[in-house]
C-alpha cells in the first residue's frame, strides 16, 4: 500500500526537479538582462554606513554596462532597503532569490547579526552573497563569500604590530554584541599564548550608542600609567566612537601616551571628528584611502566623479566589493553562464586586482587574500599608512587560536565539500560534503 | 624599492665620506701637532653639508632612518630646520615623486594642495597625491620630533615650550646629559620650569643612590615618578625603605585624588540626569501628566542647538550662547502645542495620556527623520569647552562636563526660584496642592496648566542644548534618557525639585562608583534594581509632598 505511493512521489519528484533543473538552464541562455541584487540599508542606524555601498554598486554596474555587460548582456541593479532591521534583510533576500525575475547575485549586508539572518535563505534558495565587511570568523557557508577581513587579516596582525613597538598591556574595548565578543576572545587567547600576563589585559564593553565615556576612559588612563607601555585595542561599533575619541581628546589621551588601534574606523566614520586631536592613534584595515597606488587613484577620481561630491571617501568595505564584484564578473564570464553551481567552482582561484597594487585571490575557504594594514589618523581624517604585511594573507574562517575551532578548516571544493572539517578526525559536521 | 636601497646607499656614502674626512681633518691636525685646529672641523664639516642631503636622508621606508635624519636635520646648522622638523611632524614634508625636488605643502586639505620648495620656500604651483610623497611618520618617530623641536626650544622658546620640554625631561636624565640639565637648572629664571628641571634631577640622583633627593619628590603626582620609586622601593636597603614611604605617601594622595575625580565624573553624570529629568519633575511630578514624549522635546533642543549652529557658521561659542533661549523657546511652544492640542483633553486619564504621549513621541522621532536625516548631525563644541583643567598630575576635570555641571546647578536654582517668588510658581503649586480650592480662589487652573507644560517642555530643550555637547544628536536621543528621567522623577519624590536634585546627582554619583568595578551595564542594572528595592520601602521616593494632596 505504501510503497506505491511513496515510490511514486519519488519519481514524481525526481521529475520536478529535472524540470527545475532545466528550467534554470533554460533562464541561463535568456536573452535579458543579468539581474544584480543590491541589499543594503538605506535608512535606519546602519544607513551611514551601508548606502555608499549601495552607490558604489551602482557605480561598478554602470561601469560595467559601458563595457559591454557581461557575457554580451546588460547588467541590472535590483535595489532593496531592508532598513537597519535584520529580518528584513531574511525577507528580502528570499525577495530577491524568488520569483520569475530573480537575482543572479547578491551584494549586501553589514552587520554580522543581519548576515546571520539572510545565510539560511540563501542556503535555501542556493543564492550567491558577497559580504564585505570585517567579521568574527566562525562560519562559513556555502553560499557566501567573505570578502571583508576574518580575524587573522585584521586583529591578529594588529596585535603583532602593536607587540613590536613594545605594547605591554592591552584595554580591550567594545561595544556589546557578537562581533567584539567573539574578537576579543580571539585577541585574549592569542595575548595569553604570546605570555601577556592576566593583569597585563583589561577587557570592557558597553551598550551601543554609550556616550558616557568619562570613568571608562579615565580607567584605561590608570591602567596605562603603570610603567608599561599600553595600547586600547577598540572594536567599539557605530555612532559610540565619537563621543569616546572625543573624551579621549579631552582627557588628554595622546597616541604617543596611549594608542588606540580600531577595527570599525575608517574614513567614513572620521567625516564627523574633529581629527587634529587624534593624530596617531590607529585602525587595521585591508585598504586605506590614502593607500599610493595608481589603481587607487583610478577608483577615487572615478568615486568623486560619480557622487559629484569634491570630499567624498572611499575605504575599506567599498574596496571589498570592488574585488568581489570583479571575482564576480571573471568567474561568470569562466563559467560562461550565471548559474550559480559553476560560478560557485569557477570562482575559486580567480584573482582579481586589489586597489592597493597587489592581487587577491579567492581561497576555498569562500574568503580571499588580502594584505593587512596599520594606518595612523592624520589632522585631515586620512589614515597614513605605517605598518603593511610583506605579502598577502589568507582568510582563515575558523580560528586556530581559540581551543572550541582551531582543528577546524573550510574547503567548497569538489571532493571535500564542506564547510566545517575537523582535520584530526577528518569528520565533516556541515556541508554537503558530510553525507 | 631599488630606490629606497639607492638614497639609502647614497645616505651611507655620504655619511662615509664625512667621517673619513673629519678622520682625515683629524689626523691632519695631530699630525701637525696642533690639536686646537681640530676642533673647529667638526662643525664645519656640517655646516658645509648642503641642506639636500639632510632631506634626501628623510627619503627611506624605514622610521628608525628616518629618525635618525630627522636627529641629524636638528643637530645641523641648517636655517630651515625648524620649519623642517614642524613639516614633518605635521606630515606636510614631501618629495616629488618623479623628481629630485622637496616640497612644503602649505595647506593639505582638497584634493590640490598648495606647494612651497622646501629648501628656497619659494613658491612651488600645486601638487596632488600623484605627483607630491609625504614623508610618512608614525607614533615612535612623531614622539622623538616632538622631543627635537621641544629641544631646539628649550634653550630659545617660551616659558611655555621650556616648560613642556622640562616636562618632558622627568625619567629621562642619564649620565650624559645631567650635567647639561644642571647648568640649564641654574640659568632658569622661571619657578615653574625651575622646579620640574628639579624634579627630573631629583629622579635621576635617586636612582644613583641618593637618599637626601627622595625629598624633593615627596608628594609629587606624576605617574613616572611613582613608577621609578615603585622599582626602586623594591630593594632591601636604606634608600628603598625611604622610597617605600615616600611612595606610600604619594598613593595615598592620589587616592584622594582619584576620589575627588569619582565624586566629579557621578555629579556630571548626576547633571545630565537631573537635567533630563526636572522637566519631567514639573509635568509629571506637578501635573501628573506621563509625558512618553519628553524624551523627545529634549531632542528637540538638541536639533535646535545644532540649526543655531547651522545658521551661525564659524561661531560656536556665539551659537551655543543662544541656543540656551533657543531650545527653551522652541521646545516650550512643542509643549503649549501637545497641551493644547492632546493632553488637556485626556486630563485624569493617565492611561490614555501614556499611550498618546508615547504616539506623541514616534511621531516626531519620525518627524525628525524625514524634515532632516536619519543621521546623526554633529554639533561642534566651542574652543573653551574642549580639553581639561588640569588642577594637578593626578586630577583633571574635563571642561565640557564642568560647563555642564554648572549649567545644571543654574537651570536647578532657576527654576526653584521661579517656583518659590513669581506669581506663576505660587500658581503653580496652589493648583497641584488643591485644584479645586486654586480655582476657587481665583487662579485660572487651564491658564496654569498650559505655562507649567511649556516650562517643562523648555527645561528639557534646555537639557537638549547641554547633551549636544556631550553625545550624538540624532533622531534617537530623546529615546536613551527617558527612562533614567522617570526613575529620577520616581527615586527624588514626585512632585520635589530639590528630590529630582539629589537623586539625580546620587544615581549618578552611584553608578560612577560601580561602573569601574562592574561594567556599564551591570552598574545601569544594580542602580535600576537598587531604586526598585528603595521605592518597595519608601513609595513615596526621598522627600515626600508635603501636606495634602488630594
Amino acid at each position: 500500500m505504501t510503497t506505491i505511493p511513496l515510490r511514486k512521489w519519488i519519481a514524481g519528484s525526481g521529475l520536478a526537479l529535472a524540470l527545475t533543473g532545466f528550467g534554470h538552464a533554460a533562464m541561463a541562455q535568456d536573452e535579458g538582462p543579468i539581474r544584480v541584487g543590491i541589499l543594503h540599508s538605506l535608512s535606519g542606524t546602519m544607513a551611514i554606513s551601508e548606502s555608499t555601498l549601495k552607490d558604489e554598486m551602482l557605480m561598478l554596474i554602470d561601469k560595467q554596462n559601458e563595457a559591454g555587460g557581461l557575457l554580451g548582456r546588460q547588467l541590472e541593479p535590483v535595489v532593496m532597503d531592508p532598513a537597519s532591521d535584520w529580518s528584513l534583510y531574511a525577507e528580502q533576500a528570499r525577495d530577491m532569490l524568488t520569483g520569475d525575475d530573480h537575482v543572479d547575485v547578491i551584494f549586501g549586508n553589514w552587520t554580522s547579526a543581519s548576515r546571520k539572518a539572510v545565510l539560511p535563505v540563501v542556503e535555501e534558495l542556493n543564492g550567491l552573497l558577497f559580504y564585505p565587511v570585517q567579521y568574527e570568523g566562525e562560519e562559513s557557508s556555502e553560499n557566501i563569500f567573505y570578502t571583508g577581513a576574518a580575524p587573522n587579516q585584521q586583529a591578529i596582525p594588529a596585535v603583532d604590530y602593536l607587540m613590536s613597538q613594545g605594547v605591554e598591556r592591552w584595554a580591550l574595548l567594545g561595544t556589546d554584541y557578537v562581533y567584539p565578543r567573539t574578537t576579543n576572545k580571539i585577541l585574549e587567547a592569542y595575548l595569553k599564548a604570546n605570555g601577556v600576563a592576566d593583569d597585563d589585559i583589561m577587557i570592557n564593553y558597553t551598550p551601543f550608542g554609550f556616550s558616557d565615556w568619562q570613568s571608562i576612559v579615565s580607567q584605561v588612563k590608570d591602567f596605562g600609567s603603570q610603567g608599561k607601555k599600553t595600547a586600547v585595542v577598540s572594536t567599539i561599533n557605530g555612532d559610540a566612537n565619537v563621543p569616546f575619541y572625543n573624551e579621549l581628546a579631552n582627557q588628554g589621551i595622546s597616541a604617543g601616551d596611549i594608542p588606540v588601534v580600531a577595527f570599525s574606523v575608517g574614513e567614513q566614520e572620521l567625516t564627523g571628528i574633529d581629527t587634529a586631536p587624534l593624530v596617531g592613534h590607529m585602525a587595521a584595515w585591508n585598504y586605506f584611502m590614502s593607500v599610493d597606488s595608481d589603481a587607487n587613484y583610478d577608483f577615487i577620481d572615478d568615486w568623486v566623479a560619480y557622487t559629484g561630491n569634491d570630499e567624498a571617501v572611499t575605504n575599506d568595505p567599498m574596496e571589498a566589493h570592488y574585488i568581489g564584484f570583479n571575482m564576480w564578473t571573471q568567474a561568470v564570464e569562466k563559467a560562461g553562464t550565471t548559474d550559480v553551481d559553476a560560478v560557485k567552482d569557477s570562482i575559486i582561484g580567480v584573482t582579481v586586482p586589489n586597489l592597493s597594487g597587489g592581487a587577491s585571490t579567492m581561497m576555498p575557504n569562500h574568503h580571499i587574500t588580502k594584505p593587512v594594514m596599520i594606518g595612523e589618523i592624520q589632522d585631515d581624517g586620512q589614515f597614513s599608512v605605517v605598518w603593511q604585511t610583506p605579502t598577502t594573507v589568507a582568510g582563515d574562517a575558523w580560528s586556530d587560536y581559540l581551543p572550541g575551532s582551531k582543528n577546524l578548516i573550510s574547503d567548497w571544493r569538489a571532493p571535500l565539500r564542506c564547510g566545517k572539517l575537523d582535520v584530526e578526525s577528518m569528520t565533516c559536521e556541515d556541508g554537503p560534503g558530510a553525507e | 624599492m631599488t630606490k629606497i636601497q639607492h638614497s639609502a646607499g647614497r645616505f651611507l656614502t655620504r655619511l662615509l665620506t664625512h667621517s673619513m674626512l673629519l678622520c682625515l681633518l683629524l689626523a691632519c691636525g695631530l699630525g701637525i701637532g696642533s690639536a686646537a685646529s681640530a676642533a673647529p672641523g667638526e662643525p664645519q664639516a656640517q655646516a658645509e653639508e648642503e641642506p639636500r642631503a639632510l632631506l634626501e636622508a628623510l627619503d627611506t621606508r624605514s622610521f628608525e632612518d628616518k629618525g635618525d635624519a630627522a636627529q641629524a636635520i636638528a643637530e645641523s646648522a641648517a636655517e630651515q630646520k625648524t620649519r623642517w622638523l614642524q613639516a614633518l611632524l605635521d606630515g606636510r614634508l614631501g618629495k616629488e615623486r618623479r623628481g629630485e625636488r622637496f616640497y612644503i605643502i602649505t595647506d593639505d586639505s582638497g584634493r590640490e594642495w598648495p606647494i612651497i620648495d622646501a629648501i628656497t620656500f619659494e613658491d612651488a604651483g600645486t601638487g596632488t597625491r600623484r605627483t607630491v610623497e609625504a614623508f610618512k611618520i608614525n607614533n615612535d618617530l612623531r614622539t622623538r620630533i616632538e622631543g627635537l623641536l621641544a629641544s631646539l626650544s628649550l634653550n630659545a622658546g617660551d616659558e611655555a615650550s621650556r616648560l613642556s620640554a622640562a616636562q618632558r625631561l622627568v625619567g629621562e636624565v642619564t649620565a650624559g646629559n645631567a650635567d647639561r640639565v644642571r647648568g640649564m637648572r641654574d640659568d632658569e629664571e622661571s619657578d615653574a620650569v625651575r622646579d620640574q628641571l628639579d624634579v627630573a634631577l631629583a629622579l635621576y640622583d635617586v636612582q644613583q643612590g641618593d637618599i637626601e633627593a627622595l625629598g624633593t619628590l615627596r608628594g609629587n603626582l606624576d605617574t613616572r615618578v611613582r613608577n621609578t620609586l615603585s622599582s626602586i622601593a623594591a630593594g632591601d636597603s636604606e634608600l628603598a625603605a625611604e622610597a617605600q614611604s615616600v611612595l606610600g605617601g604619594i598613593e595615598s594622595k592620589r587616592a584622594w585624588y582619584d576620589r575627588a575625580q569619582t565624586l566629579f565624573f557621578g555629579l556630571s553624570a548626576g547633571s545630565i540626569l537631573v537635567l533630563a529629568a526636572i522637566g519631567l519633575a514639573i509635568t509629571f511630578g506637578v501635573m501628573g501628566v506621563i509625558n512618553m514624549a519628553h524624551g523627545e522635546l529634549i531632542m528637540i533642543g538638541a536639533y535646535t542647538t545644532w540649526m543655531i549652529q547651522q545658521a551661525l557658521p564659524g561661531q560656536p561659542g556665539l551659537a551655543l550662547a543662544l541656543a540656551i533661549p533657543g531650545g527653551f523657546l522652541v521646545a516650550g511652544a512643542f509643549g503649549v502645542l501637545i497641551e493644547r492640542t492632546v493632553i488637556r483633553f485626556l486630563k485624569g486619564r493617565p492611561l490614555e495620556t501614556l499611550l498618546a504621549t508615547f504616539g506623541l513621541s514616534l511621531i516626531l522621532q519620525q518627524l525628525v527623520r524625514s524634515v532632516f536625516s536619519p543621521l546623526n548631525r554633529r554639533v561642534t563644541s566651542p574652543d573653551w569647552l574642549q580639553g581639561a583643567w588640569q588642577i594637578n598630575e593626578a586630577l583633571s576635570l574635563t571642561l565640557n562636563r564642568l560647563a555642564v555641571l554648572l549649567f545644571c546647578l543654574a537651570v536647578f536654582a532657576g527654576l526653584w526660584a521661579l517656583m518659590r517668588y513669581t506669581r506663576l510658581g505660587l500658581e503653580v503649586r496652589a493648583v497641584t496642592q488643591n485644584r479645586a480650592m486654586a480655582r476657587a480662589m481665583g487662579v485660572r487652573a487651564t491658564r496654569v496648566d498650559m505655562l507649567t507644560f511649556g516650562l517643562g517642555a523648555g527645561v528639557a530643550g534646555l537639557a537638549g542644548v547641554a547633551l549636544s555637547q556631550l553625545t550624538n544628536v540624532g533622531p534617537n536621543l530623546g529615546q536613551s534618557y527617558i527612562v533614567d528621567s522617570f526613575l529620577v522623577v520616581v527615586f527624588g519624590g514626585v512632585g520635589n525639585l530639590w528630590g529630582t536634585l539629589v537623586a539625580g546627582m546620587s544615581l549618578g554619583v552611584i553608578n560612577q562608583v560601580l561602573q569601574p568595578w562592574v561594567g556599564a551595564v551591570l552598574a545601569k542594572i544594580i542602580v535600576l534594581v537598587g531604586v526598585i528595592l528603595f521605592i518597595q520601602k519608601r513609595p513615596q521616593g526621598i522627600f515626600a509632598p508635603k501636606g495634602r494632596t488630594s
